[in-house]
């Protein structure tokens, strides 16, 4: 079958699907967007998630066809989906995205090999800056689930935090650099750093 | 008691901006939170195929026949191996014993053993193909646990064994024995006014890694394969891929794709030969990813353990002997066995003096999942035993455990029972006085104006106490691991550094073998670059074999063995850069012949802080590169009777404080607290210390109240093979985890510092289980501790 979607605010269109396949398949190895990880395809771990018309999904429990017509973002997008949240007269962060406004950005092509001088959205740097990133196999998924908590709640308690990430696996880092991120984004995010 | 060591000095490249000390950020780090990091599972090449792998669905049985001829005839369907697709008369491999077969000969010896490949156009079609091949098994008796392995009629699961373990063990079901005795435990045992035995059992834990094995392997021109694969080490890789190939080292070219972490299950193959084996068949690139469902089956997992121990102490509270049994359960192949039982064995005692022991590990042969490398390495399940004995000691004798801990405390000089000094720092004591003085978190720290908050308490969210039937247990313990390998294995690693002028600056390429699986270890050597030879751009060459072996990342060495090894080759890099330097400008100041020179800040200065020149010019036109080799200290073998022999590198100690609370009616605990010192030598990275530290702790507490792969002890068959049934520890079940780092320098090691990557793992196991004892008074004598355990409903 043929599924229309908007990846990262670009339309796709994704041929031969098999209807068996999910959206992480299709995301991984139809449209070259490998950064959403597949770690149980099971929905346990949450390497996998994205937002689905603005909501939070694990891709792999996610049939393909469902996502006809509709919105994804993946972490290969998140910078410029903060970037576009952060222009769009929402400072607080709190009032969210709506589908219309999801679906009126683009994401910006990258052609770094090294990754230098990418711009990044506060939560990934905020990742990277409090060593929240190890072997960095659950950091696609857990940078999209917080992108979406600091969406809804930027001044999230440390309850808050470990409520949003719960289904979120990470094997390396003990949890504790992911909350130190979380908290950085927060905290520069209402200073407006 | 030590409270400060001696300092770590370092006098080249100390004030250069990024070099060792700092907490620098990972060069990875951008490319991992864009998603652009290339991990092994994101390989594609033009015209792949997708490799399938099946795998036994029994313990222990004949193959009687296969038939693949339906799966052949499938359309998309490139190829299907069996044994007799071997191409050479190599048909096993393994990392000390060969015995594991590349796909199963006439027998499996345990449930999920690989029998057949495939490779087709998708992974569906390959899938479907792999369950339309059909083996006849003829199932045997399965061998479980010691006393079906060493029975007299015992099945033997591998015949004709001829290792070079398979003379002196009492049975050919045990892969490996290792007694150590040492003074006279008779005579010691006459001196306790208590004693205290127990019988241990430590559940299978498995790594669960998040990046499941994966590949790609390209056939080349040349009749060889280039394959792009997650690993712990390269090397030892291609040693064993090479002869089942058929191929020379030269045809086969390995580059470390991303992993996605490894603690040691990565050591062994996986996929490696299949996808090999596969591209080189079919002609096409071939990938092979495992799902989560056979990544249970694809790799080793932590020694489950029945340990028995007797320590006894006196009146006053001295230890006075030790006598102990573990029993390792290898499953059906090696893998790490025997440098486990090593490790069990010479590590069995703690980090406390006790002068006569009597000690002995096997691992066993069995139909269970092979069993070898996890984070801790055999000292896991002792230290899980022995701190358990320490606290029954302490209850009996009426003493505090942490002062009990402490008056045994083993410290610089204390002689291991396998007769090795230990010469560099050992802080037992000072570890256990640092976590004790800290802070205990507040009682009842659910209360919030509002009520109770349940996500506080056990049960969380699923709100099944408001504090009703909780109560609070601490628990105490500490550990020692060595660090590097052991046992007079040439441990060594390869750095090749590079240094020239790009762009009108020095630039240092850091190029090694070293697996990068996370935890940091790139980060260091561009640290490491920077500091010795004072410069601030340092890239870091994918590893690769076009390099020698860097070892493994394992045995928390690779920052001591292969940091070691970079700046090793830095030295001799700045010696030619001075060479040069005095060749070209040595006459225009005295201070190049005279004075001790080093590279700071893209300049050449003198020990006084003279400025000779800067790098660009010495360097203009020339590029000095150079390999070079590092070891550390050599060790020697355990003799195989005593135990005796210098058989470690280095130790390294952490101890933990757990606070928990239980829910008493239903069995559920919440960890409130998990607090670590630890003993890092120098924290080259101290970002990355507290990281690995709190990763390391975090392990330790999923295998005390949740991870055990469940082996049906009547099928030997995986019964939770997924991450709905196999719990490790989310953010709601990990509780804050402070760190307290002390760096007292190991004169042996570079820049004094310590392998700090398991030993946070071994301790923090025993404290949460002495603080769940503490809470319920119960003597749980297994980990992990389920709901049942604390019921007493099981």
């Amino acid at each position: 079958m043929r599924v229309n979607f908007t990846v990262n605010g670009r339309p796709q269109e994704a041929d031969d699907v098999w209807e068996g396949e999910s959206l992480l398949y299709v995301l991984r190895e139809r449209l070259g967007l490998p950064g959403s990880k597949n770690a149980c395809e099971q929905g346990e771990c949450g390497s996998c998630t994205v937002r689905l018309d603005g909501v939070p999904v694990c891709s792999c429990l996610v049939a393909a066809g469902q996502v006809e017509g509709r919105d994804v973002v993946t972490v290969e997008g998140l910078a410029d989906f903060a970037k576009q949240r952060s222009e769009g007269g929402c400072a607080t962060g709190a009032c969210g995205t709506t589908l219309q406004d999801a679906q009126q950005w683009q994401a910006k092509g990258t052609d770094s090999q090294t990754g230098e001088g990418t711009e990044l959205s506060p939560v990934q740097q905020a990742f990277i800056d409090a060593g929240a990133v190890q072997c960095g196999f659950c950091t696609p998924g857990l940078l999209v689930a917080s992108d979406e908590l600091l969406e809804r709640n930027p001044n999230p308690s440390d309850a808050d935090i470990r409520e949003a990430l719960s289904g979120n696996l990470c094997r390396c880092t003990g949890y504790e650099k992911i909350m130190d991120a979380v908290r950085l984004a927060a905290a520069r995010q209402s200073e407006g750093v | 008691m030590p409270t400060n060591g001696a300092p770590t000095k370092i006098t080249q490249g100390s004030q250069t901006k990024g070099g060792i000390g700092e907490s620098t950020l990972r060069p990875d780090g951008t490319l991992k939170v864009t998603g652009e990091f290339a991990y092994s599972s994101d390989m594609w090449h033009e015209d792949m195929l997708w490799g399938q792998i099946l795998r036994s669905t029994v313990a222990h049985a004949e193959i009687v026949s296969i038939d693949i001829s339906e799966a052949l005839a499938m359309a998309g369907v490139y190829a299907v191996l069996t044994y007799d697709d071997l191409p050479t008369d190599v048909k096993n491999y393994g990392l000390e014993i060969q015995d594991t077969p590349v796909l199963a000969h006439g027998k499996v010896r345990h449930h999920g053993e690989p029998v057949a490949l495939v490779a087709a156009d998708h992974p569906e079609t390959a899938r479907r193909a792999a369950a339309k091949i059909k083996v006849d098994y003829k199932e045997l008796p399965v061998i479980t646990d010691e006393a079906s392995a060493t029975a007299p009629d015992a099945i033997l699961v591998h015949e004709g064994r001829d290792d070079h373990h398979s003379g002196h063990v009492p049975h050919p079901n045990i892969v490996h024995r290792q007694p150590i005795v040492r003074g006279n435990v008779a005579q010691a045992r006459e001196r306790a006014d208590v004693i205290v035995e127990g019988e241990y059992t430590f559940g299978m834990q498995d790594q669960a890694f998040l990046g499941p094995e994966s590949g790609l392997a390209v056939p080349e021109e040349d009749g060889g394969v280039h394959l792009y694969v997650a690993t712990q080490w390269l090397h030892s890789d291609l040693k064993q891929i090479a002869p089942v190939l058929g191929l020379p080292e030269e045809k086969v070219r390995m580059t470390l794709a991303g992993v996605g972490g490894a603690f040691g299950g990565r050591e062994d193959l996986s996929m490696q030969v299949h996808a090999c084996l596969l591209a080189l068949r079919t002609g096409k690139p071939v990938k092979i990813v495992y799902n989560r469902f056979e990544s249970f089956f694809g790799h080793v997992h932590r020694h489950p353990a029945k340990l028995y121990y007797e320590h006894g102490a006196t009146k006053d509270g001295k230890l006075t002997h030790m006598k102990c049994k573990i029993v390792l359960d290898g499953g059906a192949y090696a893998s790490a066995s025997p440098a486990v039982v090593g490790n069990a064995s010479s590590l069995s005692v703690g980090p406390y003096v006790i002068d006569d022991v009597d000690i002995e590990a096997i691992a066993l042969y069995t139909n269970n999942p092979p069993c070898g490398a996890m984070r801790g390495f055999g000292a896991v399940q002792a230290c899980f035993a022995y701190e358990a004995q320490m606290d029954k000691l302490a209850a009996k004798l009426g003493m505090d455990p942490v002062k009990f801990r402490q008056l045994n405390a083993m410290e610089q000089g204390t002689i291991m029972p396998t007769g090795q000094p230990v010469d560099s720092p050992a802080p037992v004591a000072e570890l256990l006085r640092r976590i004790k003085a800290m802070p205990l978190p507040p009682e009842r720290q659910w209360e919030s104006s509002e009520g109770a908050d349940v996500r506080q308490l056990p049960g969380g969210l699923s709100n099944t106490t408001h504090g009703e039937g909780v109560v609070r247990g601490v628990g105490y313990a500490v550990g020692i691991k060595n660090v590097g390998f052991s046992e007079g294995f040439d441990d060594y690693s390869t750095a090749k550094v590079r240094m020239e002028v790009i762009g009108g600056e020095p630039v240092a390429t850091v190029h090694t073998a070293m697996a990068e699986v996370g935890q940091g270890g790139v980060t260091v050597h561009a640290q490491i670059a920077r500091t010795e030879l004072g410069v601030t751009q340092v890239t870091i060459h994918p590893a690769d074999t076009q390099v020698g072996s860097a070892g493994s990342t394992s045995a928390s060495r690779q920052t001591y063995v292969t940091g070691g090894a970079v700046k090793h080759t830095c030295e001799l890099v700045r010696e030619k850069v001075l060479e040069i330097g005095r060749r070209r400008f040595g006459s225009y100041h005295p201070a190049w012949a005279t004075a001790e020179l080093l590279l700071e800040g893209g300049k050449v200065v003198t020990d006084g802080g003279e400025v000779l020149g800067d790098l660009i010019d010495v360097l203009e036109g020339e590029t000095v590169e150079i390999e070079a080799e590092w070891r550390h200290r050599p060790t020697e073998a355990f003799d195989l009777h005593t135990g005796q022999g210098n058989g470690h590198v280095q130790y390294s100690f952490a101890a933990h404080r757990a606070v928990v609370e239980v829910d008493t009616e239903l069995g559920l605990v919440k960890v409130i607290e998990l607090a670590c010192a630890q003993d890092v030598g120098k924290a080259l990275n101290p970002l990355s210390v507290i990281g690995q530290i709190q990763g390391g702790t975090t392990q330790g507490l999923g295998v005390a109240v949740m991870e055990e792969i469940i082996v049906d002890p009547k099928t030997a068959k995986v019964r939770n093979p997924s991450f709905t049934d196999y719990l490790i520890p989310t953010i709601l079940d990990t509780p804050t985890i402070p760190v307290d780092v002390l760096e007292l320098a190991d004169d042996h090691a570079p820049y004094g510092l310590r392998g700090i990557g398991e030993a946070p793992t071994l301790s923090s196991t025993p404290a949460v289980l002495a603080a769940i004892r503490n809470a319920t008074g119960l003597e749980l004598n297994r980990t992990p501790v389920r709901p049942e355990h604390l019921t007493g409903t099981v």
